[in-house]
């Protein structure tokens, strides 16, 4: 079977139906692993017991992300070869990815009190991502407003496109601005720069939240292929009716 | 496990985590429920994607 054809709403329904059982139960698994490693990682030299806010704040900073790279890969599906299920894994891809940057913030802000003592500061970090969180309510927003299901996602893929430019600002503003946020240590030149004790707890929370986000996102896909074809029934509905013209 | 002196800020980052988690949770299951009891009642009402009009 070719790739492309897997980008046919019926087909991808089918699949979709045999993958979700194994993705809930594989991510159910790597979360209970990950929050017993959790429980055993030991405090940090500087953060005390609150470096355990790390192994939620971090996941969910780099899936605010992903989201939106996931949601811009998809729109130059809509715009260059106008795919139907490209608008889908835009639109579902949204309120997952805005879900988690929320959950970033706070997390981030609960963290910043004790450590910086402040819930927040205006730095280029901290800043960026409330952009994105700000973006992807824009595009949320955009969706429920355009009725014709294409037309919106012709228009939040342009905004989508444009947001994406925040992405590199985000993940290069430790670098390029001198921020209180701390640089890059995990995904960085020279490899990680935290120690095995927290780093594998980190990296095992960080794929059961990827896994939990493309488990939701196949999921929220589903739903969207099912409002669709409810939607084409109610026109055609409407158009048999009786004085519809028809 | 002693979470130190800011364990307030600990749990209150957990207890969040979870609540948007499962929050996101049931809004897809309950999306999903919703979707397919409209395409059920409209089957029902012999509205297919093969009944549209005749031309």
């Amino acid at each position: 079977m070719a790739i492309i054809d897997l980008a046919n709403p019926t087909r991808f329904l089918n699949l979709a139906h045999r993958a979700l059982p194994w993705l809930i139960e594989i991510t159910g698994a790597l979360f209970v692993v990950g929050l017993y490693l959790v429980y055993g990682a030991p405090d940090d030299y500087q953060q005390g017991a609150t470096v355990k806010i790390m192994f939620i704040h971090v996941p969910s900073a780099w899936l605010g992300m992903f989201g939106w790279l996931l949601m811009s890969i998809a729109a130059l599906g809509t715009l260059v070869w106008r795919h139907p299920l490209a608008d889908v894994a835009a639109k579902a891809a949204a309120p997952i990815g805005a879900s988690f940057t929320f959950l970033c913030l706070v997390t981030g802000a609960l963290w910043g009190r004790p450590m910086w003592g402040t819930y927040w500061v205006w730095d280029a970090r901290l800043t960026s991502v409330l952009i994105l969180f700000l973006m992807y309510l824009g595009v949320i927003a955009l969706w429920r407003t355009v009725e014709d299901p294409s037309r919106a996602a012709r228009a939040a893929a342009i905004l989508t496109l444009v947001g994406a430019i925040n992405l590199p600002i985000i993940k290069f503003s430790v670098d390029w601005w001198n921020t209180l946020h701390q640089p890059a240590s995990v995904i960085r030149l020279g490899g990680p720069s935290i120690y095995p004790t927290i780093l594998v707890p980190l990296l095992v929370m960080a794929l059961a939240f990827t896994l939990l986000f493309v488990t939701l996102h196949v999921a929220a896909m589903g739903n969207e292929i099912l409002r669709r074809r409810v939607r084409a029934l109610m026109l055609m509905q409407a158009q048999s009716a009786p004085g519809s013209g028809e | 496990m002693n979470l130190g002196p800011h364990a307030n800020f600990i749990i209150a980052a957990y207890v969040i985590a979870a609540l948007v988690i499962i929050g996101l949770i049931v809004w897809v299951e309950l999306d999903n429920r919703a979707q397919r009891r409209h395409l059920k009642n409209l089957h029902a009402q012999g509205v297919t994607r093969r009944s549209g009009p005749t031309p």
